[in-house]
């Protein structure tokens, strides 16, 4: 079939409304008699309650209800755990996850104590500030390797130990390969914390209509089904008296599929007690201790090869900071392990892991989702094995690549889908080929950086590689529709965060159905329009949900053919959907338009015939056999100024390979903010907490994210190896960008800074860090130059 | 993140806005350009009872040249309008190449530049640079006015000179001399962010070609403008050379300043970018210097 739309660069239908500001985000619904509600929060990482006095407040004109933990009865509980632990061997598991309102004990800054409902959110504030809870406070575990400790103070008393989990897992025999090494590599690893920072924060609107007994949340969730279902299960509803609606969202990267937040358990319930509209808009400030973050791990890896390069095995025991509470299981450091072998054919894998709960916000999956560090140890690694004996890097790596004809490739481990780990599918050489040309490797080592380094310039290259776990389960679902209009609407249940769902599902419906990509409409993200799915997450959604819409549009197609050969008595087989129409190949003068197609699939008089079914339009779902494997290439070129230790990145190349392509101009978008995402994590951003477990800068004043003007425009190609485990062949891309920018900054900053001797084993690595760690290494080399 | 409750006056005259200053006193906060203020507002860091905006007053925002060659900008004129002014340009051109690296561009085209240089900032580049320039300040209040210089005018973190019942309504730069250089410069980790450390340098050269005035002034090092005095004083009657500057960039990073360390950047970064800055602010001057 020669495609007219799939695969290529059609601009965004979504676009029109939300550059000229007339998509529907959470903060635009306004409803009458809407009432507004603030948070107090924890003044302290950890505390006993002894008190809360909200007498002042409730004084307050324009304050219509306060509530604790205490008001709120049975409906109080934790909640659930939303990924239990996957079935490995010896794995020990606590779990605690998070309550709706703190009731003797506050475990995290910001964990909310109380909330106040009122007229406007200035006087929700002021009644907040009326507020007086008595702690008393308790040393807080803020350093990863204090939790453990034997005088650890313990934050879930309940389980008797700050341990959150521990698990081993392993491939081959890594003692063995390590005795039989030419050299073995051991270093420490250290990645700190940050937040997603999307450009919306959180916000929910709930309203119980009373007389017809329905709830209806607006709600800024990656998984507005997963929503209603546990929402109707905890307020004793039906399923369908709840519908939960996830408009336009700024992003969402992972931290909005926490389930279930603190907001949404509440203002659906209040807004049934009061019987009025609720609105919480979280503020930024806020955001830096409501909303779930990640990325804090500790590693100490070592690293086993043979004289000419080849890894015989890999060993890592880390540390995973799972936060106040952890909802999610074990997912993110499941990943961390998951990832860390890359592209490499390591025969041997010791893996162990120890996961402790501290007094900071929640940990849950953030774009990447412990994928990052896993990449970050292997590539760094694997950049001081090729130091020490003398290989290229480029090709320490081309030698260990898992060769094209080894796929299905096991790593045998348990994967975050409870399943082995297995690779579909790759070709890792062209891309890694591919970036070398357009970077163009070889005359930057050979010439150009000597040529620069000669005139006193600081110049640095890195080179990185990493695989992607994506899409992966359950399942999604699809409506596709031919309206009488001849317009065709989609309904799936995933939500959207700024992805292009609006037009990339709109491409893959087009190219079944030979209708203009701008004539599709699609739903998503509402629990009325589609009843069944999961959510957007794991870099799924064009996978699983864009494979449903595809069988869907099949199912469509098919009835179009069927109801069209008997209205023109010709065989399907001789028909084709063009430009809106269904005719016979090659005889416009027989074309039949969609719409009118429809209305006589859908008659006023005579009969659908028995065992077929009204109009045209069908549902269907995708669910995987498991993940799709999408990997790639990252080559950055980076100039330091050595006085100042400021970074400018002078050249950023990704070739990435998500197999087949929807719309390449999304892809790249994709791959672009997924890159600022990862520059920010590798030399912007860092969540500075003192040892009470305050954070200092929780504002964009002092967390700093990358910005337009700090960005580099990224020079992209794409290697096509498509995934043998959907029918459209796709792997996700949501993930790819962020992914390997650590240890690509850290390699090339480290190069550039050749003269220093200093190695970047840790992140992030702001020029103040850089500055210490280049003081550090002169002091230990005893050299004062 | 919203503010605690406050009275808004928006007067249209200056002497309302002094009266209500002098009614009010502490409890009273001028509004200028707002992009201090209202953040710390939204914070409740600052929850000041009334607020008097100056945006309503006609006559606070201008330039203009003295007959003595003086340079008058008006309180209430945005950086943006003292960023693109010719007359700016000309005649303070320190302050011209130091304009677009105050915040972003969305900031500068709402602050002002006297509501910058009386909330006192360490880290606001307009006080270091006001006072390098040997700027003079006009504070008025309903008894009359007064000026004062900008290096008196800076007492310590976010406090300056003004009383309650005052307002900084002109700043006036003096020309420099003949044989004269400048240079501005600082390093923030992004556009627009404060600077971890920043400078503004003046050398007035002799006939000789020796330096017999330099002024050497730091931003975010201590608690308000640093003057890099020692350093200044290394510099008189030498001739300027890359080594000459390197042992005046030390005195200045080692015995003028005494930073203290803040999450983005520690003591001895600080004292490293001081250092730089000095050597490279202080070489550029000296070559405008020499080029005149």
């Amino acid at each position: 079939m020669t495609t007219r739309y799939f695969g290529k660069p059609i601009r965004r239908n979504e676009d029109p409304r939300l550059l000229t500001g007339q998509a529907l985000f959470t903060d635009d619904v306004e409803l009458p008699g809407m009432l507004h509600a603030a948070f107090v929060r924890s003044d302290y990482a950890h505390a006993w309650l002894r008190g809360i006095d909200t007498s002042l407040a409730r004084d307050l004109p324009g304050v219509v209800a306060i509530y604790t933990a205490a008001d709120l009865g049975d409906y109080w509980q934790p909640g659930p755990l939303l990924v239990n632990p996957p079935p490995i061997k010896d794995l020990v598991f606590n779990t605690a996850t998070q309550v709706p309102l703190a009731r003797d004990k506050v475990r995290h800054a910001g964990e909310p104590i109380a909330i106040v409902v009122a007229e406007s959110r200035y006087i929700a504030e002021d009644a907040v500030d009326l507020i007086f809870v008595d702690y008393d406070p308790l040393p807080a575990i803020v350093h990863l390797a204090d939790a453990l400790k034997p005088d650890a103070s313990i934050i879930h008393d309940d389980l008797g130990t700050n341990l959150n989990a521990h698990v081993i897992q392993e491939k081959g025999n890594y003692a063995a390969a390590a005795a039989q090494a030419d050299l073995v590599i051991k270093r420490h690893f250290d990645y700190d914390r940050g937040t997603a920072a999307a450009m919306e924060n959180r916000g929910i609107v709930a309203t119980w209509d009373a007389k017809s007994e329905q709830l209806t949340m607006w709600d800024t969730t990656q998984a507005p089904i997963s929503i209603r279902n546990g929402l109707a299960g905890m307020l004793g509803l039906s399923e369908r008296q709840v519908r939960v609606i996830a408009p336009f969202i700024g992003g969402g990267f992972g931290p909005k599929i926490m389930m279930f937040y603190p907001e949404e358990v509440l203002l659906s319930w209040i807004t049934m007690r009061l019987n009025r509209p609720v609105k919480w808009i979280e503020d930024r400030r806020e955001n830096f201790f409501a909303t779930t973050q990640e990325r804090g791990q500790v590693h100490e890896a070592e690293i086993a090869l043979t004289r000419d390069g080849k890894v015989l095995g890999v060993k890592d025991v880390f540390l995973h900071d799972a936060g106040a509470y952890a909802p999610y299981g074990l997912t993110v450091p499941i990943n961390s392990q998951c990832t860390l072998l890359g592209q490499y054919d390591v025969a041997n894998y010791y893996t162990e892991f120890t996961s402790v709960f501290t007094n900071k916000p929640i940990v849950t999956p953030y774009r990447g989702a412990g994928r990052q560090h896993g990449v970050f140890v292997m590539e760094r690694l694997l950049d001081f094995a090729a130091r020490e004996l003398g290989i290229d890097r480029a090709e320490i790596r081309r030698r260990n690549f898992i060769p094209p004809d080894a796929f299905p490739y096991s790593n045998d481990i348990i994967f975050q889908d409870f399943a082995p780990l297995v690779y579909d599918s790759g070709n890792y050489e062209p891309a890694l080929d591919r970036v070398l040309e357009m970077i163009d490797y070889k005359h930057f080592i050979e010439v150009e950086q000597p040529r620069l380094r000669a005139e006193g310039k600081h110049v640095g290259l890195g080179l990185v590689t990493y695989v992607e776990g994506t899409g992966i389960g359950p399942y999604e679902g699809a409506k596709v529709t031919v309206e009488a209009s001849g317009r065709v609407s989609v309904a799936t249940g995933i939500g959207t965060q700024g992805q292009g769902h609006f037009t990339s599902f709109a491409q893959v419906v087009a190219e079944q159905l030979g209708v203009p990509v701008e004539n599709i409409r699609l739903v998503t993200g509402d629990t009325s329009e589609f009843y069944w799915g999961a959510g957007t997450f794991a870099s799924r959604g064009a996978v699983v949900a864009g494979n449903a819409i595809h069988a869907a549009a099949v199912a469509v197609r098919r009835k179009i053919l069927d109801k069209a050969s008997e209205e023109l008595e010709v065989d399907p087989e001789d028909l084709e959907l063009v430009d809106g129409v269904v005719q016979v190949k090659g005889v416009p003068a027989s074309a039949i338009p969609l719409g009118e197609l429809a209305r006589r699939a859908n008659p006023m008089r005579g009969a659908v015939k028995p065992g077929s079914e009204p109009g045209l339009e069908a549902t269907d779902y995708f669910g995987p056999e498991r993940g799709a494997t999408a990997s790639g290439v990252h080559a950055m070129i980076v100039e330091v100024d050595p006085e100042t230790m400021m970074v400018q990145i002078k050249r950023h190349v990704v070739v990435h390979d998500c197999g087949t392509v929807i719309n390449p101009m999304i892809l790249e978008g994709q791959i672009q903010g997924g890159v600022a995402q990862g520059l920010g994590n590798a030399f912007y951003e860092q969540l500075h907490w003192d040892d009470n477990g305050q954070l200092l800068n929780a504002s964009f004043m002092d967390f700093l994210l990358p910005t337009a003007d700090t960005v580099p425009h990224v020079e992209m190609d794409h290697v096509v190896t498509p995934s043998p485990l959907n029918p459209l062949g796709i792997k996700g891309a949501g993930e790819a960008g962020a992914i390997p920018v650590a240890p690509l900054f850290a390699q090339a900053v480290e190069d550039a800074l050749i003269d220093f001797d200093v190695e970047l084993n840790e992140i992030p690595l702001s020029p103040n860090r850089l500055f210490e760690l280049v003081a550090e290494a002169r002091g230990l080399h005893g050299s004062e130059s | 993140m919203k503010p605690a409750p406050f009275q808004y006056h928006a007067p249209h005259s200056l002497a309302d806005a002094l009266s209500l200053l002098a009614e009010h006193g502490y409890d009273a906060k001028p509004l200028a350009g707002g992009q201090s203020l209202v953040p710390t507002m939204n914070f409740r860091l600052a929850q000041p009872g009334i607020l008097v905006d100056l945006n309503h007053i006609p006559g606070l925002a201008y330039i203009r040249l003295g007959s003595d060659g003086d340079l008058h900008i008006g309180a209430m004129t945005r950086h943006s309008t003292v960023e693109q002014d010719l007359l700016v340009a000309q005649h303070a051109p320190l302050l011209h190449e130091t304009m677009p690296h105050i915040a972003h561009r969305q900031i500068r085209n709402r602050g002002t530049i006297g509501g910058s240089l009386a909330h006192a900032d360490p880290s606001a580049e307009l006080p270091s640079v006001a006072v390098a320039l040997h700027a003079r300040f006009r504070l008025q209040s309903q008894t009359g006015e007064r000026w004062v210089a900008a290096a008196d005018f800076y007492q310590g973190l976010f406090t300056t000179d003004l009383t309650p019942e005052e307002l900084l309504v002109e700043i006036v730069i003096p020309p420099l001399p003949a044989r004269s250089g400048y240079a501005f410069d600082e390093v923030a980790r992004r556009p627009g962010d404060y600077a971890m450390v920043g400078v503004a340098a003046i050398v007035i050269l002799d006939a000789a070609g020796r330096c017999e005035e330099a002024r050497l002034v730091y931003l975010s090092v201590g608690e308000g403008p640093v003057s890099a005095t020692q350093a200044a004083a290394a510099l008189k009657g030498r001739q300027p050379s890359p080594d000459l500057l390197a042992q005046v960039a030390e005195i200045a990073a080692t015995d003028d300043i005494d930073p203290v360390a803040d999450i983005h950047a520690s003591a001895a970064y600080r004292r490293q970018l001081a250092r730089v800055l000095a050597q490279r602010t202080l070489a550029r001057a000296f070559e405008r210097a020499a080029g005149q």
